[in-house]
């Protein structure tokens, strides 16, 4: 376990880039740093502490608290040092009786107006107010009692200048009584997060800060954390602190929600999470965070979780507890005997995107090795193997290109089927500060995202075209690109393979394939179209970053071949700024691909018919390993039905909510004899399980994520499982009941194994990571540290494959009957099938899904704000409340899938991507009409629901 | 799986596959299938083109005398 009982180090001012150095002389010491350095920082990075009240190194300087004051030589007056540039040469002394003086004069006027209750504080002890006041040396306070801002009540009157705490938002406070005005959280709101929710009303004596003149929650306030984590004082603290006190220890850990990968530190008391705090030296994050990861974790200790394992012969059983022992031996023979009377291939498993690395090459182990088949799959399948295929085909690897940091140097950034504001918040606030220094972004989106228009960011264009049509606009976008000679040949030439390059630019350059001609399809004006494809084509560094958006349809993998020929194209591609980046969807998504989580493919993504790979794990392993492909998930349940596939492991998987065509899913599950479910809750799932392992939750656990930029990122146990056992212990003791004999003592011994026989895999090791704080793979012999950009001297394939993207529109079609398309999507607060985050407070958000419809779709319907209305495609039906928003094209309508109530997944339709299978989520033709309430389906489902959950009391 | 699907995805491949020369896409098409399609559906597949079924596009039935037999499991 690593303890850092200091907080990150704060230099005070933001670092500086720049080619020249600076070389000046500190309190006599010397120190030579970039050129635009402050003061301030100069003197940090000596060690030096200047004490600062308004400044942090989060947000740009201000100088407005005058504590910072420094005297320079030959200079006149008391500079503040937070915004004062360094100069060569420069002599400054920090410490003098002239800014001594000064700086207890301005503590005394601070402390004169705030409350000196620091011993039933909650900053007490985390209060750099607190500090300067014993830093500066201030000893006494002469103003006379007077105008303030904290005493209720003054001369037997209420004091008019008092305003009570604001309490609306679920996990912070806001008192205004402790105020200093130092506008780091109007700041960070601006700088770091990008929202502009804070300001400051009136002036001088009279200045407050107000979130927008509402009370937070009602506010833009999106509740990232990064005003409470740049407050000095107790102003914007922590209710869990407020409750429990100030933390003893801290350890530095990933974020198990989205495919950013957040680094945080777990600021722990014993076995409890006093707070999380987004770590500064994060390499994906850069110390922020969003509201999942930084609040949203109390469903860790939530009620809900089952602690202990059960089982029970059928579904219409309830639940019997029983200890690991019995629940093991139990599944193990259950699953041997399938095994004997249906075959070796009658059982299988799903690994998950929410575990670790470790536990996900556990798991697919136990499949290839001790069940003795490849029948093991993944939620990618229903998400980014479009990804995987696209960019092997194209680029040769199944990964994104660039790190995050590369945004900070894009020029260009095209948005395409992703939502990041709401998916992949804090990638979004990098982006968002890009582009506030003048990138320009390009949105590709049925709705207009936040993105399109917010404060201090405009996408120089959006074009809103229909869901379904994504090959459409970029092969017209090709088109122009090819046609008006923007290509970048030299690159092309050099990097690419040309017959293929020509035969594509042949295509693209089609008339058929121009803006006017496919105006009418994709609905995006043809000129708007031409400009956008001109800006990526010359505007500089140009980025494409994508989501679900452009996977999950029929056309999924050539789009994403599409996207590739683009930045192919333009030679945009193997440097910082540039390139093709998937946005990952849960935690781990990557690194369950890495894992050999596919029936066709050992980890490493080599392909099972390669017999050197299989020969490795054989050898390793003791077994024979088939060089046939093993079932996909939507394989195994149609077997189920057939009656040749009876048992399943599915650890940290929500399938019957996540995968397409519930009632198929459901149908699958119960025809089988032993379905065992390893989770934290009793999942929609679970309600077809016969074995139910309890699961642990990234706070107890050792092991590593890898997150949407290839990182390898550290998750280390805080407290010991609740459960028990951490996740990869479970599936080593299945392992063993079913005579493994597996002895891993650490995940890093599975790490160890990893390294050993994954190639791009090869030189990352627990030690590595400890000392690097994370690498990204390919690490290797060639990349000891690992490879933050991709493709930089050649493509990993070799040359680059242009490949032609012929659109096949899908057979999806909307007709009279079902006139709309639906398109789904996430919100910010929520996060997936909502299984966590719907037991935290984020539910103050958004407690239900809800149909964004246009208002004129909604008129000629009759639908009214709030009204339920009955969502209809060919696949089911589903109710649910209607929202009127121009968010949405007329035709289009929209929802998000967080609650198991809404089953969205009722009304999607059974068609998938062509090469990888990954289902048509984002485009269905439904119908919409108003209704009463829940349909019969909705309520016979939770009834069966309530049925399926019963446990019965544990047997003495 | 239903006979229709099977038929209905196989006939997706061979549709991305559809501008390449007959030869090529043909081999295109049975390599994607060798790669991504496991026995048991493979077997359903060969099945199927062996009895005729309508409904399976001319491309899939060639590429289907190339597929890799699958072994019985």
């Amino acid at each position: 376990m690593k303890d850092f009982i200091l907080p990150d180090a704060d230099f005070g001012t933001p670092a500086r880039r720049s080619d020249r150095t600076v070389t000046l002389s500190i309190d006599g010491f010397e120190v030579t740093v970039p050129e635009g350095t402050s003061v301030m920082r100069a003197a940090a990075e000596l060690g030096i502490e200047i004490p600062k009240l308004c400044a942090t190194d989060s947000v740009e300087p201000i100088g407005s608290c005058r504590l910072c004051l420094v005297e320079i030589e030959g200079r006149r007056g008391t500079p503040a040092s937070c915004t004062t540039p360094v100069a060569p040469g420069m002599k400054v002394h920090t410490q003098t009786p002239r800014v001594a003086k000064l700086r207890r004069g301005v503590m005394e006027l601070y402390i004169s107006d705030h409350p000196l209750d620091c011993l039933t504080c909650a900053a007490n002890g985390d209060c750099q107010l607190q500090d300067m006041a014993g830093a500066v040396g201030l000893r006494d306070v002469r103003y006379a009692p007077g105008a303030n801002h904290f005493e209720t009540r003054q001369n037997g009157e209420a004091n008019p200048r008092y305003m009570p705490n604001d309490e609306t938002n679920p996990y912070f406070t806001y008192d205004p009584a402790k105020c200093i005005a130092c506008y780091r959280c109007v700041r960070a709101c601006e700088e770091v997060q990008g929202t502009f929710a804070l300001t400051v009303e009136g002036r001088g004596f009279e200045a407050r800060i107000s979130a927008g003149g509402s009370d937070f929650l009602s506010s833009d306030c999106v509740s990232c954390g990064a005003c409470v984590q740049a407050c000095p004082t107790a102003t914007l603290q922590e209710k869990s602190v407020i409750e429990m006190g100030t933390p003893d220890r801290a350890v530095v850990t990933t974020c198990a929600y989205c495919g950013v990968g957040c680094n945080f530190r777990a600021e722990m008391k014993g076995d409890q999470v006093v707070r999380m705090v987004p770590a500064k030296d994060g390499k994906a994050n850069r110390g922020h965070s969003c509201v999942k990861g930084r609040f949203a974790y109390g469903y860790a200790t939530h009620p809900d979780r089952i602690l202990n394992p059960m089982i029970r012969d059928s579904i219409d059983e309830p639940w019997r507890e029983v200890s690991w022992q019995d629940a093991l031996a139990f599944t193990a023979q259950k699953f041997r005997a399938i095994q004997q009377q249906h075959g070796i291939g009658a059982i299988g498993g799903i690994t998950s995107s929410r575990c670790t690395n470790e536990e996900t090459f556990l798991v697919q182990k136990l499949i290839r090795q001790v069940f003795g088949n490849n029948n093991v799959d993944t939620c990618a399948r229903v998400c980014h193997s479009p990804t995987g295929y696209g960019l092997k085909t194209t680029l040769g690897t199944s990964a994104g290109t660039q790190d995050f940091d590369s945004v900070e140097q894009a020029d260009v950034v095209l948005v395409i089927g992703a939502n990041p504001t709401d998916g992949h918040p804090v990638f979004a606030s990098r982006l968002k500060k890009r582009l506030r220094q003048g990138a320009r972004l390009i949105v590709a989106d049925p709705r207009r995202i936040d993105l399109v228009r917010g404060p201090h960011v405009r996408a120089a264009h959006h074009l809103p075209l229909r869901p379904g049509t994504n090959v459409v606009l970029l092969t017209a976008m090709a088109h122009v690109i090819v046609t008006e000679g923007l290509t970048d040949d030299a690159f092309i030439r050099e990097r690419c393979e040309l017959d293929a390059y020509q035969d594509w630019a042949g295509f693209v350059a089609e008339g058929r394939h121009s803006p006017e001609a496919t105006e009418q399809l994709t609905g995006v004006p043809a000129a708007e179209l031409r400009a956008a494809a001109r800006l990526y084509a010359t505007g500089g560094n140009a980025a494409i970053y994508y989501g679900l958006g452009v996977t999950e349809h029929s056309q999924g993998s050539t789009t994403v071949m599409a996207i590739a020929n683009l930045a192919m194209a333009t030679g945009n591609i193997g440097r910082p700024g540039v390139g093709v980046n998937p946005l990952r969807g849960q935690n781990n998504v990557q690194g369950s691909c890495d894992m050999g989580s596919f029936p066709h493919e050992l980890p490493g993504y080599r392909h099972v018919h390669d017999a050197d790979a299989r020969g490795m794990y054989e050898r390793l392993w003791n077994v024979t390993i088939s060089d046939e492909p093993g079932l996909r998930i939507p394989n195994m349940l149609d077997a189920a039905v057939g009656g040749t596939f009876k048992g399943i492991y599915i650890q940290g998987e929500d399938i019957l909510q996540s995968d397409p065509d519930t009632k198929h899913v459901a149908s699958g599950l119960a025809a089988m004899d032993c379905v065992v479910v390893h989770d934290l809750f009793l999942n929609e799932t679970a309600n077809y399980a016969h074995v139910f392992l309890p699961g642990s939750t990234f706070l107890e656990k050792d092991g590593t994520f890898t997150n949407a930029e290839r990182r390898i990122n550290r998750v280390r146990r805080v407290k010991a499982p609740l459960n028990g056992l951490a996740d990869w212990e479970v599936t080593q003791a299945l392992a063993n009941a079913m005579g493994a004999g597996w002895a891993y003592a650490h995940p890093a011994e599975i790490m160890a194994e990893i390294a050993a026989t994954t190639p791009s895999f090869a030189g990352v090791s627990y030690e590595l990571l400890e000392r690097e704080g994370s690498v990204q793979w390919p690490c290797n012999a060639a990349a000891p540290l690992g490879t933050p950009i991709m493709h930089e001297g050649g493509f990993v394939r070799g040359k680059g494959l242009f490949v032609v993207t012929d659109y096949v529109p899908t057979d999806e079609r909307t007709g009279p009957r079902y006139p709309l398309l639906l398109t789904t999507g996430r919100i910010l607060s929520q996060y997936n099938v909502g299984a966590q985050t719907r037991r935290t407070a984020n539910t103050i958000w958004h407690e239900a899904d809800v149909l964004e419809i246009h208002p004129h779709d909604a008129e000629t319907r009759g639908i009214k704000e709030g009204d339920w209305v009955r969502l209809a495609s060919r696949s089911g039906e589903t109710t649910l409340r209607a929202t009127l928003s121009d968010r949405v094209s007329p035709g289009v309508v929209y929802t998000t899938f967080h609650h198991p109530e809404t089953q969205a997944n009722v009304v999607t339709s059974d068609y998938s991507d062509w090469a990888t299978n990954c289902p048509e989520y984002k485009v269905t033709a439904v119908q919409v009409a108003q209704t009463n309430g829940p349909s019969d389906w909705q309520q016979t489902y939770a009834e069966r629901a309530r049925a399926a959950r019963r446990i019965l009391p544990a047997a003495e | 799986m239903t006979p229709e699907k099977l038929i209905y995805m196989a006939n997706q491949i061979a549709t991305a596959f559809a501008r390449r020369p007959e030869d090529e896409a043909v081999a295109a098409i049975a390599e994607h299938i060798d790669a991504f399609w496991g026995p048991g559906m493979r077997a359903q597949l060969l099945a199927l083109a062996e009895a005729g079924a309508p409904d399976i596009s001319p491309r899939v039935l060639r590429a289907a005398e190339r597929i890799r037999r699958p072994q019985a499991a």
